[in-house]
């Protein structure tokens, strides 16, 4: 068994990287190719013109992480074939490194589009619409690529990497939590959180269990608020204008809350390295058990009175179906691929307490849907319950920057959208030699792309809506 | 008497007619507005719109034709000359005139979506076309069945229908007032067919027939729009409310209130499903033509 041969290791835990096993290439394949266990990463790490090839591998279910490596030249045999899941990542290593994966059935850079074709199809049947990147609501760019048979959509290709900003770069000469925030605007508290958690580790700092405490609150108050206003967008999408309405107000509640906690109401300038900025008083204590309160009883009645609706019903139901099988396979993470009942959750690698992952089963825009509406109820139980356990004082220490040498950090947080993963790596003298970041819509866009498939080509919006995925934190 | 209701009366109601249709969208949307629970714009503000539209530069395309100009132009022409059959003159075979009005206004403007060469164009007429086709034969169906019970061969025939002393007759008027009112959401693609505030290219039917028009073009297309639903509106008032001029006003402003309660309350149907829904249409449109021929073989309820 290949898996004996990795290193198992734990959330945000400081690996010293001669500690990692470096595989044979074909051990290393076998690893990724035979396990059922979900790929979380697959990167390079260059060094002295040698390319070290890692890979991540999550078993969810028992919180299990491994970690193995190997060494690759400018080519390789493609995993793809194999091993569906890894297909961006290979594509990523391509556009970043070079790499050639040999075999890749689809080898394109993932942002850079010039001087690469789209998917053409010779049947003279099919016609293309294209559309964006620039669209006609205020939205991010992106190129959607669609090839139809009149209405029926065969095959949509997502092109990318419009306002690619060089976010990972930026990050490694200077790990600023402000620049941390930006990485995707309505991740605020996902990606700063995740971020300080691992300069936190490289560096050895304590940080104080009151902070941990409002870390995760502020995590699923950012969860509760943007799951709101999607379920709402959602239902502006199919013009069912008063669960759009209701919900758009719902959700100001839960933000204007995040307001008075940190002074602004995405969360921005709540994390700091080696805590957070702002303390959560009594006062606050019982504001954001009213709140919740009050946002538990709006969003109830409004979800069952549109998750009853006919007409909302034969709007959602069997409209853009992603399979358990699929998910699986293309290696989907966060609430869609729960909603198609796939078990992946990085809160069960966390320090929660009984943490189960509710699951909407079907798949459908329906289900990713009512996912949100179960993640809302489970994340307001969460909060009051961590709000309990809030005791002890705030502490704010120090600053550390000096890094451990030769090492590396994974950590791994479930935001709103899912798995958010950064990797840190040092060097020898302690200086961050690489930042690497995977935001959840780095593997979901693939499976929008084949929700829509087969599907009417108006149905596209409402779709995409369900999957509310990121653009600029794809393009990073 | 006479000239008060053969003369002034229609003339008004023309004026009337040509005057209130972006009031009828004004008072959709405030109903909307406020079941959102929203202060809403004002009743007027489609008329600023349109004023802002009038003043406003156009950009055209540079792959357009002669047919993409004059299409909004034609189009309006023949709902205004249609506005005319339905208040001011009525002469035998009226109705026939006014439905190829509205395919000749639809024709040219599903021309001119198809002569922009965009794919998103090409869609929404494709999608226009499919939709509003079922409308022609049943809209043909009840007309002229009432026309042949009535032996009168135009939009006269109309008029009493509702106020009879027969049941059948009420039934018959009632079976006419909710087709007609289905052809309004339908020609006027409100929800369940369509969505008129989207932004999604994608989804959309008649908007996005109209992505390439703007300034005073759009401005015209916005007005026909509007026009169209107050047509059909027309013919239900001749129904319901054929004589009292309060009656009609009256009548065309619960139907606004009711197209604002139902976009409030209903999500727009799947694009597939659209043409399912519009057999509705058709089978009201039987249900006419059924009890017409009962009425006329003598026959009681």
């Amino acid at each position: 068994m290949v898996m004996t041969k990795t290193l198992i290791f734990k959330n945000n835990e400081v690996i010293n990287k001669s500690e990692i096993p470096v595989l044979e290439f074909t051990e290393f394949e076998r690893l990724i190719t035979d396990t059922h266990f979900r790929v979380a990463n697959l990167f390079i790490n260059q060094e002295e013109y040698k390319n070290n090839m890692y890979a991540v591998i999550a078993d969810d279910i028992n919180a299990q992480l491994y970690i193995a490596s190997t060494i690759v030249g400018n080519e390789y045999p493609s995993l793809t074939l194999k091993r569906p899941a890894v297909h961006m990542f290979e594509r990523e290593i391509y556009e970043n490194y070079g790499i050639r994966p040999v075999g890749h059935p689809f080898l394109k850079p993932v942002r850079v589009n010039e001087g690469y074709e789209f998917l053409k199809s010779d049947d003279l049947q099919s016609h293309e619409v294209a559309v964006g990147p620039v669209h006609a609501g205020i939205i991010e760019p992106g190129h959607f690529r669609f090839l139809c048979q009149g209405e029926r959509v065969m095959h949509l290709e997502i092109q990318l990497g419009w306002q690619h900003r060089g976010v990972e770069k930026m990050l490694k000469n200077n790990p600023n939590i402000w620049l941390a925030e930006s990485i995707s605007g309505d991740t605020t508290i996902g990606h700063s959180s995740v971020f300080a958690r691992g300069l936190e580790a490289l560096s050895g700092m304590k940080v104080c269990k009151r902070a941990q405490t409002i870390r995760k609150i502020a995590l699923e108050m950012e969860r509760m608020a943007i799951h709101i206003g999607d379920i709402g967008a959602i239902a502006g999408d199919i013009a069912y204008l008063m669960a759009a309405n209701v919900l758009g107000v719902t959700r100001t509640l839960v933000i204007n809350t995040m307001l008075e906690i940190s002074g602004s109401r995405f969360g921005k300038g709540l994390m700091r390295i080696g805590g957070v900025n702002f303390d959560i008083d009594d006062e606050l204590k019982t504001k954001i058990t009213n709140m919740l309160e009050e946002v538990d009883t709006r969003v109830t009645e409004m979800c069952d009175a549109m998750f009853s609706n006919a007409t909302v019903l034969s709007r959602l139901e069997n409209t853009g179906l992603v399979s358990t099988k699929k998910a699986e396979e293309i290696g989907m993470v966060g609430p869609a691929a729960r909603a198609s009942g796939v078990v992946v959750d990085c809160r069960l690698f966390g320090d929660y307490k009984n943490f189960v992952p509710v699951s909407a089963h079907n798949g459908d825009v329906w289900a990713r849907a009512y996912q949100r509406f179960l993640e809302i109820k489970q994340s307001k139980a969460m909060i009051l319950d961590m709000l309990e356990e809030l005791n002890g004082k705030l502490e704010t220490p120090e600053i550390k920057t000096d890094y451990a040498p030769n090492s590396m950090c994974l950590t791994f947080t479930e935001g709103w959208r899912g798995e958010i993963c950064h990797v840190i790596i040092t060097d020898k003298t302690g200086a961050i030699e690489q930042y690497k970041i995977k935001d959840p819509s780095f593997h979901n866009w693939f499976g929008l792309a084949l929700a829509v498939r087969n599907n009417q080509i108006s149905d596209f919006p409402v779709c995409n809506k369900s999957f509310d995925l990121s653009y600029c934190g794809f393009d990073l | 008497m006479t000239l008060l209701t053969m003369i002034i009366f229609p003339i008004l109601k023309m004026i009337l007619l040509l005057s209130l249709p972006f009031l009828f969208i004004g008072v959709i949307n405030k109903v909307k507005a406020k079941f959102a629970g929203k202060q809403g714009a004002s009743i007027f503000q489609p008329y600023f719109d349109f004023n802002r539209l009038m003043n406003k530069g156009e950009v055209i395309s540079e792959t357009s034709t002669a047919i993409f100009r004059v299409a909004p132009v034609i189009n309006l022409a023949c709902l205004i000359v249609a506005a005319m059959l339905v208040t001011v003159i009525h002469f035998e075979g009226d109705f026939i005139l006014f439905s190829y009005l509205l395919a000749l206004g639809k024709f040219v403007s599903v021309a001119a979506a198809m002569d922009t060469g965009s794919s998103f164009e090409g869609m929404g007429a494709s999608r226009e076309v499919s939709y509003t086709s079922l409308i022609e034969p049943a809209f043909f169906i009840i007309i002229s069945s009432i026309c042949a019970m009535n032996g009168v061969y135009s939009f006269a025939s109309l008029a009493h229908l509702f106020w009879s002393n027969n049941d059948i007759m009420i039934l018959i008027a009632l079976a006419t007032v909710f087709a007609l009112f289905l052809i309004i959401l339908i020609e006027g693609s409100r929800v369940p067919i369509d969505d008129p505030k989207t932004h999604l290219e994608l989804t959309m039917i008649h908007e996005v027939m109209v992505l390439d028009n703007s300034g005073v073009d759009l401005a015209f297309i916005q007005y026909g729009a509007a026009l169209k639903m107050m047509l059909f509106t027309t013919i239900i008032t001749m129904t319901i409310a054929p004589l009292s001029f309060v009656g009609s006003v009256l009548v065309a402003l619960a139907i606004a209130v009711l197209i604002g309660i139902i976009e409030s309350l209903c999500a727009r149907i799947r694009l597939t499903h659209i043409i399912e829904y519009t057999f509705t249409l058709i089978v009201a449109a039987l249900i006419v033509m059924a009890l017409v021929l009962l009425i006329m073989h003598g026959g009681h309820l």
